[in-house]
């Protein structure tokens, strides 16, 4: 009983930095913060998945030599959030390049100005 | 001996995925574009062998790693995917042969390695995409695809593109995650990742509430990055500021790609499981297309700026292919599919039009061009001809894909007529604001008429009239897509019960 | 006891996230960004994913914290307060929370051994990596060979980034990186005056790479790999360029071998699978490339590995360096 509450208080918590994350990312008019919250949006779903994946009194999906019968959790949600964690980097360390590429063109990194500026342009 | 024919799906992605490090490292900048548009070529001819292999009813499942279908990834052709298959290569195929010149003004001397690498990489991004047949290998390539169109998309001079990337950036993302969450919660409902797996199992818990929060969050996020309305907002500028050929290859094929997966997970996975969801799918699309048509022609009507007037026409076009296969029937879906070609070829020639223009005129008010037609009679014909072509007039290829869609409507009764009011209105505005751009590039003097502009560069010329008679061919002789279209439509309604 | 501590850890997150978006100072929303993940990588390791965690450990806290203050450094750290559409962002972002909520009420049986996410293709898994790979981290197994093509994918989703963020801020400053070279700048020397940063990262820095090369080629065995390896022995690097200046770091490890890494990682990996194909097998079949299909997939897997390793440290030196130079005279 304990336990399934402490995984549902997982989703929960899933959906709470969701919410967080996707919060950032439409209403903060800084890019830096729409970034920031779009990792935390991100963060987010590999929660998901890694709680899914638990397996209750299981240990590491590795086997350990001498042991059987082991209960492992599954190994396959990890992977896709090995995945998606690098996937991540990668589109953060690219928002991060067009953020800079911005403020070198813009002088700015609100959203607001920069369209102020493209207006008047 | 090794049997490539067996392996032509995935030589399909990996030959632009390997090609793209080793250009990355070609100095010499023409070495970099020559072998970008060799194994760009190289893998249309990829896309039409597979073609030819689907219609004579090969089959092309196979095993990644040789680990059996459920367990490790599959990938698989059928006629769907070939059709688009056919779409990305071509116009990536068509647009580089074309945008040497171009590109070499769009893009500095020495990022141009890198650039095509990133063009190569978007290619197979999409071909990943296309032939795969599991959900999580589909958001890796969806990743490929998307980071390659941002880079390309950057790349140009203009810095006008760079909030527009970024625009597309945080959008496309909150579209793969929320792919990824839809995905995630399948999986934790059926225990696995292979779509026609999936179909399988979803079965024994289609009513439950994480499936249908699934298909949702699957619908939208897809629905993102496919630029249906309204949830377009990244399209119009990231087209009008990108450098004129990736504005080409992407209004192309990127939306598509992503329509694509939404057909394909709404058809082989919800629609066969879902109660109801076909009359779902059709209540919350087709108001949705109607209105991506009537208000994206209707801003296209008032738009001053060239590309981007392109870009909202290619909004309510995504609209056409939706309000197809909202009505879930055989030749809605034949007419959607058809219009997904068409369009690309309509699109691809009015931008390839574009970059002729862009190489004599620095920018793309629509007073720019006035005049153009004197001095450019050869890229203003192939405009016209595009234009044509997106209006649907009798002869083009437009005509062929708003005829299925026009017969598809008056399947449907009363609501039917209504959409051929909803078409015809539409094709109208379309008429009207590719007739501003003729009128002001045939019939105003030039601004200053005392320059002369000089023709575009011929192998761009040559290129732009390829494409704008494969919209006359496909118009007279439009077998090849209506068979595969039809074919695909069958493979998807063969899901619905 | 476990109940208690994942339970604070859960609710720490939430505290942590909320601080993140209140702050009006962007260098302390990444500093909260980075105990974030750490606190992330501690819940990950609870729910037994240690692979997860060492990842989310080392790129989430480290390298991704060292890249936003990297661009921070170049754009400022004070963000206008305030939002912009608030109601369309609360409505929006309440609508997405009460539908994901909504799909608890069917009862997702998390936990639970028998639920479906446990069946079916995952016990496969298990049962087939001691028989067809016989190595004993499951994880390494489907991560390299049974879904070794989706990793495939990743490596050129890393390769991508690489190559945009070369295109966007590689080539402006050459000319200003080519004059630094004959006249030092000051501000490129790092902490070079400042002794106990040095001792101690001195001291860091061989840990560091060793702990990166155990964990490179240890990956079979237990937890680690190919990403997580890139990423802490392009965190020695980077450490070594905070401290000895970026000019030093570059001097040791040249653009063109990173570069090179990303490039050849990259290629690597593709090789093994068209020698593969070559072989006579199919796209990525590691058995084939030895008689002995079991030692065949432990080539494979230590190739693709070290591929990995080589393009995410190639890709994330890249990206630093490539904000480093951005920073021109007066940033490190």
């Amino acid at each position: 009983m304990l336990m399934e509450l402490l995984r549902l208080y997982h989703y929960w918590v899933f959906a709470m930095l969701l919410m967080i994350g996707f919060y950032a990312v439409v209403a903060k008019p800084n890019l830096i913060k729409k970034l920031i919250g779009l990792s935390l949006f991100q963060a987010a779903v590999f929660l998901l998945y890694i709680t899914m994946g638990k397996v209750d009194g299981g240990t590491a999906p590795i086997f350990q030599p001498g042991l059987v019968n082991q209960v492992f959790s599954n190994p396959l949600p990890q992977v896709l959030i090995l995945t998606a964690i690098v996937v991540g980097i990668s589109t953060m360390a690219l928002g991060l390049g067009i953020v800079v590429r911005i403020k070198e063109e813009y002088g700015s990194t609100e959203e607001d100005v920069i369209q102020e500026i493209n207006r008047r342009w | 001996m090794v049997n490539w024919s067996q392996h032509l799906p995935v030589l399909q992605v990996i030959i632009p995925m390997l090609c793209a490090p080793l250009v990355a490292l070609l100095q010499p900048r023409s070495f970099a574009w020559f072998a970008a548009t060799a194994t760009s070529l190289f893998a249309f001819v990829i896309a039409i062998m597979i073609t030819t292999g689907v219609f004579a009813g090969q089959d092309y499942s196979y095993n990644m790693g040789s680990w059996p279908a459920p367990y490790g990834i599959e990938l698989g052709v059928d006629a769907f995917s070939a059709i688009l298959l056919l779409i990305v290569t071509g116009a990536s195929a068509l647009a580089l042969l074309a945008g040497r010149s171009s590109l070499d003004t769009d893009i500095e001397t020495d990022r141009q390695p890198f650039f095509y690498a990133a063009w190569l990489l978007a290619l197979a991004g999409m071909s990943g995409i296309l032939v795969s047949a599991d959900a999580f290998n589909i958001f890796v390539f969806m990743e490929i695809s998307a980071l390659a169109s941002y880079v390309l998309v950057a790349s140009g001079g203009d810095r006008r593109a760079l909030p527009a990337v970024f625009k597309y950036l945080i959008m496309g993302t909150i579209g793969a995650t929320f792919y990824l969450i839809g995905i995630g919660l399948i999986y934790l409902m059926t225990g696995t990742l292979n779509l026609a797996d999936m179909e399988l199992r979803i079965h024994e818990v289609a009513d439950q509430k994480p499936i249908l929060v699934a298909a949702g969050f699957i619908t939208i996020g897809l629905a993102l990055k496919a630029a249906v309305f309204p949830l377009h907002m990244w399209l119009p500028n990231t087209y009008t500021y990108a450098p004129t050929i990736v504005t080409v290859f992407l209004a192309a094929c990127s939306t598509k790609v992503s329509l694509y997966l939404l057909l394909r997970f709404d058809f082989f996975v919800f629609q066969p499981n879902l109660v109801n969801h076909d009359i779902q799918f059709s209540y919350y699309l087709m108001p949705l297309a109607v209105l991506a048509i009537l208000i994206a022609s209707a801003v296209a009507l008032f738009e001053q700026n060239l590309k981007r007037m392109l870009a909202y026409s290619s909004v309510a076009q995504i609209g056409y292919i939706m309000l197809g296969a909202s009505l879930v029937s055989l030749t809605g879906l034949t007419a959607g599919i058809v219009h997904m070609f068409n369009h690309a070829l309509a699109k691809g020639t009015l931008f390839l039009a574009v970059a002729c223009l862009a190489t004599r005129i620095p920018e793309f008010r629509l007073s720019d061009v006035s005049g153009a037609a004197r001095d450019m009679p050869w890229t203003m014909g192939a405009f016209v001809v595009g234009g044509l072509s997106l209006i649907g007039i009798p002869g083009t290829a437009g005509f062929i894909s708003k005829w299925y869609l026009i017969s598809a409507a008056l399947g449907e009764g009363i609501i039917g007529i209504a959409l051929v009011a909803v078409i015809v209105v539409s094709s109208l505005m379309a008429l009207a604001y590719i007739w501003r751009v003729i009128e002001i590039a045939y019939f105003r003097t030039p601004k200053n008429s005392a320059v002369t502009l000089r023709e575009a560069p011929p192998v761009l010329l040559a290129a732009t009239w390829t494409a704008a008679l494969a919209n006359i061919y496909f118009g007279l002789v439009p077998s090849l897509p209506v068979s595969l279209s039809s074919s695909a439509a069958e493979t998807l309604m063969r899901h619905v019960p | 006891m476990t109940f208690l501590f994942s339970a604070f850890v859960l609710t720490l997150l939430v505290v942590t996230a909320l601080a993140i978006v209140r702050t009006g100072n962007l260098f302390v929303a990444i500093m909260l960004t980075g105990i974030f993940s750490l606190l992330m990588a501690v819940i990950f390791f609870l729910l037994d994913a240690p692979d997860v965690a060492l990842t989310e450990a080392t790129i989430g806290a480290g390298i991704s914290t060292v890249l936003f203050l990297g661009a921070l450094a170049l754009t400022g750290e004070h963000e206008r307060t305030g939002s912009t559409n608030r109601p369309l962002a609360l409505v929006v972002v309440i609508a997405t929370a009460l539908i994901v909520i909504y799909a608890t009420f069917d009862k997702p049986r998390f936990g639970d051994p028998q639920a479906p996410v446990q069946q079916h293709v995952a016990p496969w898994y298990l049962e087939h990596t001691p028989e067809s790979i016989d190595i004993p981290n499951s994880v390494t197994a489907v991560l390299g060979s049974f879904r070794g093509y989706d990793t495939l994918g990743e490596v050129f989703v890393v390769f991508t980034a690489g190559i945009g963020v070369l295109i966007l801020l590689g080539s402006a400053p050459a000319m200003r990186s080519g004059k630094d070279r004959t006249r030092p700048v000051r501000s490129s020397e790092g902490l070079r005056h400042y002794l106990i940063p040095r001792v101690v990262g001195r001291f860091l820095i061989p840990v560091i790479l060793l702990f990166g090369l155990y964990v490179q080629f240890h990956g079979d065995y237990g937890p680690g790999g190919g990403f997580q390896a890139g990423a802490l022995i392009a965190a020695a690097f980077i450490l070594y360029a905070l401290l000895e200046g970026k000019e030093q770091a570059l001097a040791v490890l040249p653009r063109q071998v990173l570069t090179a890494l990303m490039v050849g990682g990259a290629l690597l990996y593709g090789g093994v699978g068209v020698a593969s194909m070559l072989l006579g097998g199919n796209f990525l079949d590691y058995s084939v490339l030895t008689s002995n299909p079991i030692t065949g997939q432990h080539i494979g897997l230590l190739l693709i590995e070290v591929g990995v390793g080589a393009t995410v440290m190639g890709v994330l030196l890249s990206v630093f360096h490539a904000f480093a130079a951005r920073g021109g005279h007066e940033k490190c």
